[in-house]
């Protein structure tokens, strides 16, 4: 057996996320004694490629061409299904980020084998029993889920697993399949990344705001304070709803569910609905007015207080604490 | 245009989850059930997509005969008809085969699930079922403007957007932006009560997962208040104590 990670790019670049990828599945082989390989689809240089080696991967399948440059979730699928029939991989993993929630169920039919996906710690393996934790319940509990296929297919949740440097290298092989017409229908006609804005979902900190900020013209200090912290901003769902802010900063049950170190609540009072979708963060801050919003109950760190003298004097705090750091 | 909408009944997002018998059985006492509400958001545009005699809508479940209320609700908002395929849902891999075997029997233009269901946040059925029918699949879509013979779609991605087009047939799973849900009104609910609803009986089939048993998140310790001016207190113990900045 071995173990395949899929090592997705973003514009020819690896993201965090995916060193935890990397790092998690070399866990998971060093568990079972065997090797790690990771297969890149697109296009992505080599001083790139040679990360991966660096994060645990002892061999890596580089599958370029320009029909592959971007995401083609049925061709890619088909690519990674033959690196582990190749690999005789037993267990692949991927990083639970939206290409990976498309690609994962696709492999998994595939190659016949057990899906679990919103994964959040290494496998417990016990007398040939293959057991993973996943969130349920929209972050208000974990399911653990046995996989009794002979091959698992497993996508981590981002910022749940630490990076490992190995400092290792790994050999680099050129790597192809035979693409077939049908993989390639769906045409991707556009691509619109906002580079100067952390991503939502595998973002380190996250400021977050609710109703208690009374209209959309004072988000600025939102946006301030998260750009000093390099962090990605939120909201809760009436601030969405409202149109307020766009629905893909909804961080809640029905929305996004984050996990990231720090999650800055300011003016969310904390609905069952809003704390699923944040429950996994290590760390809770929240700033509001009333004492007795249930957010205190689930927080690490609170203050009581309007929001709009609190934020302007936090965000000379960091400041400050930036200038002498 | 026809189209299936694959829906699931789940908890209501106000429920306080909990379980029973060791943790392993989710405690159903109590609890109400509900249409997914991202299934409701694909339900609302397949119901705009065909407005005005275009097309048709059948919306398809997985479950035993406590679901038909939720099934009800959905002919109410305005599908034209739905299939029950009489089977506890065990785990996606079993609901997208299922659904699979009837789209083999039925063909349809397009089938949409909603993004994941609220309870196990799996965002499978959509990708297995793509799989299973040999056609294209889209997981987490936030617009869907249909053509002729292909459809247009916004994808989210980590930091952005991707729109493609797409061939008919394809599935997509539904997240906010597609459509608003609807309510339904009182001429839809009493229309649903005669809708047809077909029982089918489900293909035998290996499954190859098994929920084991649940946990509840690990309670936090006491919340550290911080007065109000001392902002600079609360950032040293974001440094020093917590060691997340």
């Amino acid at each position: 057996m071995s173990v395949l990670i899929y090592a997705e790019n973003a514009g020819g670049k690896f993201k965090k996320s995916i060193f935890e990828a990397i790092s998690y599945a070399r866990a998971i082989a060093d568990q079972n004694n065997t090797s790690l390989t990771a297969v890149s689809i697109g296009n992505v240089d080599a001083a790139e490629l040679a990360l991966l080696g660096k994060y645990g991967a002892d061999k890596v399948l580089n599958v370029s061409g320009d029909k592959l440059k971007d995401f083609v979730n049925q061709a890619y699928a088909s690519i990674i299904t033959e690196a582990a029939k190749k690999e005789g991989s037993a267990v692949v993993v991927l990083s639970n980020t939206f290409s990976g929630r498309g690609l994962a169920p696709r492999v998994g039919v595939k190659l016949e084998a057990g899906v679990a996906d919103g994964v959040v710690a290494l496998p417990v393996q016990e007398g040939g029993s293959f057991k993973v934790k996943k969130t349920a319940f929209s972050g208000k509990a974990f399911a653990i889920v046995e996989l009794i296929s002979a091959i698992k297919v497993i996508a981590l949740v981002p910022n749940s697993y630490k990076v490992v440097e190995t400092g290792g290298t790994a050999q680099v092989e050129d790597f192809s399949v035979e693409s077939k017409a049908s993989d390639f229908k769906a045409m991707i006609k556009e691509i619109v990344r906002s580079s100067d804005k952390v991503s939502l979902p595998d973002a380190e900190i996250v400021v977050s705001g609710g109703r208690g900020l009374k209209g959309p013209e004072n988000w600025g200090m939102i946006e301030e304070l998260a750009s000093l912290l390099g962090a990605a901003t939120a909201c809760s769902k009436p601030v969405s709803d409202a149109g307020w802010r766009p629905h893909s900063e909804h961080v809640g049950q029905t929305g996004i569910a984050v996990s990231p170190n720090l999650y800055i609540a300011v003016g969310i009072s904390g609905a069952i609905q809003h704390l699923a979708g944040v429950s996994s963060s290590k760390v809770i801050v929240v700033i509001n007015k009333d004492p007795e919003a249930p957010f205190f109950k689930v927080a690490d760190y609170g203050i009581v207080g309007d929001a709009f003298e609190v934020l302007p004097k936090l965000i000379a705090a960091v400041k400050e604490y930036k200038a002498s750091a | 245009m026809k189209i299936l909408v694959c829906v699931s009944n789940v908890p209501d997002t106000t429920t306080k989850i909990t379980f029973t018998d060791n943790n392993t059985q989710f405690n159903t006492n109590g609890v109400q059930f509900i249409l997914n509400p991202y299934d409701e958001i694909a339900l609302a545009r397949a119901i705009e997509l065909t407005d005005g005699g275009k097309g048709t809508v059948t919306v398809i479940n997985v479950g035993d005969a406590s679901t038909e209320a939720t099934i009800r609700k959905a002919l109410a908002i305005g599908a034209t008809d739905a299939i029950r395929v009489n089977a506890k849902p065990h785990d996606a891999w079993y609901v997208a085969y299922q659904i699979a075997q009837y789209v083999k029997a039925n063909p349809f233009d397009l089938i949409l699930t909603g993004r994941e269901s609220i309870d196990y946040n799996g965002s499978k059925v959509a990708g297995m079922l793509g799989e299973l029918l040999d056609i294209p699949s889209v997981s987490i879509i936030k617009k869907l403007d249909a053509g002729d013979s292909e459809a247009t779609v916004e994808r989210e991605i980590e930091g952005g957007k991707e729109v493609l087009t797409i061939p008919y047939p394809f599935v997509a799973g539904a997240a906010e932006g597609v459509a608003e849900p609807k309510i339904p009104n009182m001429r839809g609910i009493m229309s649903a009560r005669t809708k047809p609803l077909t029982v089918v009986e489900p293909t035998e089939v290996k499954t190859f997962s098994e929920i084991v048993s649940y946990e509840t998140p690990a309670p936090r310790g006491q919340v550290k208040l911080v007065a109000a001016d001392d902002t600079a207190k609360l950032v040293e113990l974001l440094h020093a104590e917590a060691r997340v900045i």
